[in-house]
C-alpha cells in the first residue's frame, strides 16, 4: 500500500459539525457529487447528506479551478493584467474586461468617447444573451431537454462569430481596454448585428415554445429551489436569482455605467422564487437585451473609440511613423506601463450572473497593488445549502443549473 | 458625499472612532478591529446597509504597519448607497472578530481571506481553507509569498526538469 500513502492528515473532528448528528450515527448517507460531473457546470464537488432521496444538507467544496488570478494580476502591469480577467468568468469575458477597465478609468479619471460607450453596451448585451443561451441550453439539458441545448448553441455561435469579427477571439476577447476599445469595429459588424437582431426574437419564441408550457419542464422546476427575498438580501444573492424572488434590482438601472441610463428597458422580475421563475427572468432578459442592442445600433455615433489621453492610451498606429511624441508614448506604455494615482475604488457591473465587482487598489506604481474580483458565482453558490434543503437528489442538478454558476468565476 | 451618508459618517466617527477617507466619491471609514461587529450591526439595523457585497483584505508589507487592512463593502438596497469599512490588522497573529452573525454571506468571504492572507476571524463557525487545498502551506496573497511558476517542459530540457521534481510521476 506504500504507493497510496496519505499525503496529509485531515482532522476529521473539525469537519464533523458540517453534517447533522444523524449522519454521525450512520442514519443518513453521505454522498459525493463531483468534482467531475457534467451537471455541476465545471469542477464543483458537493457533499450531500441524504435521508433516502431527500437532501438534508449540501456542503459545496470549491477551489478545484483556483488559478491565482488575483496574485498573477498583481505581478503584471495594468495592461497585461487585463487578459487575466477574461479567464475569470469565461462566459462573460466582455463584462469582466469592462469591470476592470471601469475601475482603472475611475482611478485615472479617464474619459471614454461616446462611440466606445455605445459599442461597449452592444457587446455587453450580446455577451449577456450568449451567456443566457448557454445557461438555457445546459440547464435544460440537465432536466433532460436535449433540443434546447442544440438550438441555444446555434444562436450562441452567431454571437461568438461577431466577437471573433471585432476582436479576433471568440471567447478571450480583451477587446474593451482602459479608455475605450482596442480598435474600431469592422464594417461588417453592423450588418452582422442587424441580422442577429432580425432572427433572434423568433428564436426566443422557439425556446419558450419548447419549455415554458412543457409539462415535464414545469414539474421539474415549479416550487423547487425556493429562496425568499429576505434570504436573497441576507445571503447577498444578486442577479437573476434575486430578480426571480421579486426584487427589481439591476445595476444597469440603479447605478448606471457606460451610459445605460440612456436606454429604455425593463427589469424583468418574478415572484415565484423557484427555478421556473429564474428561467422566465432570464428568457425575458434576452428580450430586453435585444431591445437595448437595437436602440444602441440606431444611435451609434461616429468618432474615435479610444480616449486621447496618451498617458494611458497608446497612440494610433498611423501616428507612429510621423510623430516622435507618439513613439515615446508607445514605448513608455509597452515597457513600463502606466501608473495610477494612489487610492482604492470599487466598481460593480451587472454580469449575466449578478453583481460583478472589482476592488482595485493602487500604490502609485505601474502594477495593481491589490485587485479583488467580487464574483457573482462565489456569492450565489454559497446559498446552495439553503436552496437544496428538503429536495430530491435529482433536483439538486436543476438547482445548480438555476443559479447559473461558472466555476472559473467562483474559484478565480 | 450626500447628506445621508454624512449622517452615517458623523455617527460612526462619534460612536466607533472611525476615520474618514474620501476618494473619487467613495466613502471609506477606517475603524479599530474590535469595533467592526458593532459598526456592521449599526450599519445594517440603523442605517439600512442590508447587504454585504464584498469583503477582502489588502497586504501592505513591508511599507506599512499595521500590515493588513480588511475591507468590507456594504450596500443598502433600499437607499442605493455604498459604504466601505476598513479595519487595520497587525501582521503578528492577525485576528478580527467575525461578522457572520450580522451578514451570513461573510462566511465564505472570511474563509477566503483566511485562506489567502492568514487573517483569523474570531468566532467564525467554519474557518477552513476554501480555495487552496487543506494541506497547503502559507497564504498566497501575502506580499511575502513568492509567485511561483513551473518551467515549460520541452524535449531538450525534460530530463533536467524531471530530476528536480519530488514526485516525477505527477
Amino acid at each position: 500500500m506504500g504507493e497510496f500513502e496519505a499525503v496529509h492528515d485531515v482532522n476529521i473532528e473539525e469537519l464533523k459539525h458540517l453534517v447533522s448528528e444523524r449522519a454521525l450515527r450512520g442514519e443518513t448517507m453521505l454522498l459525493n457529487m463531483g468534482p467531475q460531473h457534467p451537471s455541476t457546470h465545471g469542477v464543483l464537488r458537493l457533499l450531500l447528506e441524504l435521508d433516502g432521496e431527500i437532501v438534508v444538507t449540501c456542503i459545496p467544496d470549491i477551489g478545484f479551478l483556483h488559478t491565482g488570478v488575483e496574485k498573477n494580476m498583481e505581478a503584471k502591469t495594468y495592461q497585461k493584467a487585463e487578459v487575466m480577467t477574461d479567464r475569470l468568468d469565461y462566459l462573460n469575458p466582455m463584462g469582466n474586461n469592462l469591470t476592470y477597465c471601469l475601475a482603472i478609468e475611475k482611478l485615472a479619471e479617464l474619459d471614454v468617447p461616446e462611440r466606445a460607450q455605445v459599442l461597449r453596451v452592444i457587446l455587453l448585451e450580446l455577451q449577456r444573451i450568449s451567456s443566457h443561451l448557454l445557461w438555457l441550453g445546459t440547464s435544460a439539458l440537465d432536466l433532460a431537454a436535449m433540443s434546447v441545448f442544440l438550438y441555444g448553441m446555434r444562436e450562441r455561435e452567431i454571437i461568438l462569430d461577431i466577437f471573433e469579427m471585432v476582436s479576433g477571439a471568440r471567447m478571450m476577447t480583451t477587446y474593451i481596454r482602459p479608455g475605450g476599445l482596442w480598435r474600431d469595429v469592422p464594417v461588417e459588424f453592423e450588418d452582422a448585428v442587424r441580422d442577429f437582431l432580425a432572427i433572434m426574437p423568433k428564436r426566443v419564441d422557439e425556446y419558450e415554445g419548447m419549455l415554458t408550457t412543457n409539462k415535464l419542464f414545469l414539474e421539474r422546476t415549479v416550487g423547487i429551489g425556493k429562496v425568499c427575498a429576505e434570504d436573497c438580501i441576507r445571503y447577498g444573492l444578486t442577479g437573476p436569482v434575486m430578480r426571480a424572488s421579486g426584487i427589481a434590482h439591476d445595476l444597469r438601472k440603479v447605478r448606471p455605467y457606460s451610459g445605460y441610463e440612456q436606454y429604455d428597458f425593463n427589469i424583468p422580475t418574478r415572484t415565484g422564487c423557484d427555478i421556473n421563475s429564474r428561467y422566465l427572468v432570464r428568457v425575458q432578459e434576452i428580450r430586453e437585451s435585444l431591445k437595448i442592442i437595437e436602440q444602441a445600433m440606431n444611435h451609434l455615433p461616429y468618432g474615435p473609440v479610444r480616449s486621447n489621453n496618451r498617458k494611458y492610451v497608446p497612440p494610433p498606429r498611423s501616428e507612429l511613423g510621423t510623430s516622435m511624441e507618439a513613439v515615446i508614448h508607445h514605448f513608455k506604455l509597452w515597457t513600463e506601463g502606466f501608473t495610477l494615482p494612489r487610492g482604492a475604488v470599487y466598481v460593480a457591473t451587472e454580469s449575466p450572473r449578478g453583481e460583478l465587482g472589482a476592488y482595485l487598489e493602487s500604490d502609485g506604481g505601474p502594477k495593481p497593488w491589490r485587485i479583488h474580483m467580487n464574483t457573482p458565482s462565489f456569492a450565489n453558490l454559497q446559498a446552495m445549502p439553503l436552496l437544496t434543503k428538503g429536495h430530491f437528489v435529482a433536483d439538486v442538478v436543476g438547482i445548480i443549473g438555476s443559479i447559473d454558476i461558472v466555476l472559473g468565476d467562483c474559484d478565480r | 458625499m450626500d447628506d445621508e451618508t454624512r449622517v452615517v459618517v458623523n455617527a460612526f466617527q462619534e460612536r466607533f472612532g472611525a476615520e474618514l477617507v474620501e476618494f473619487r466619491g467613495e466613502v471609506t471609514l477606517v475603524l479599530p478591529p474590535q469595533q467592526i461587529v458593532a459598526a456592521a450591526l449599526a450599519a445594517r439595523d440603523e442605517y439600512g446597509y442590508n447587504m454585504l457585497m464584498d469583503a477582502t483584505a489588502v497586504d501592505y508589507w513591508p511599507a506599512q504597519a499595521p500590515r493588513f487592512h480588511v475591507v468590507y463593502q456594504l450596500y443598502g438596497l433600499g437607499h442605493n448607497r455604498l459604504l466601505r469599512l476598513r479595519v487595520p490588522v497587525d501582521g503578528n497573529a492577525p485576528v478580527v472578530p467575525t461578522i457572520v452573525p450580522v451578514y451570513p454571506n461573510a462566511n465564505w468571504k472570511e474563509r477566503e481571506i483566511w485562506d489567502m492572507f492568514g487573517i483569523r476571524f474570531e468566532g467564525h463557525p467554519d474557518l477552513r481553507r476554501i480555495l487552496m487545498p487543506e494541506d497547503w502551506q502559507g497564504h498566497p496573497l501575502r506580499k511575502d509569498y513568492p509567485l511561483g511558476y513551473e518551467e515549460p517542459q520541452f524535449s531538450f530540457n525534460h530530463e533536467q526538469i524531471l530530476s528536480t521534481k519530488l514526485h516525477p510521476k505527477e
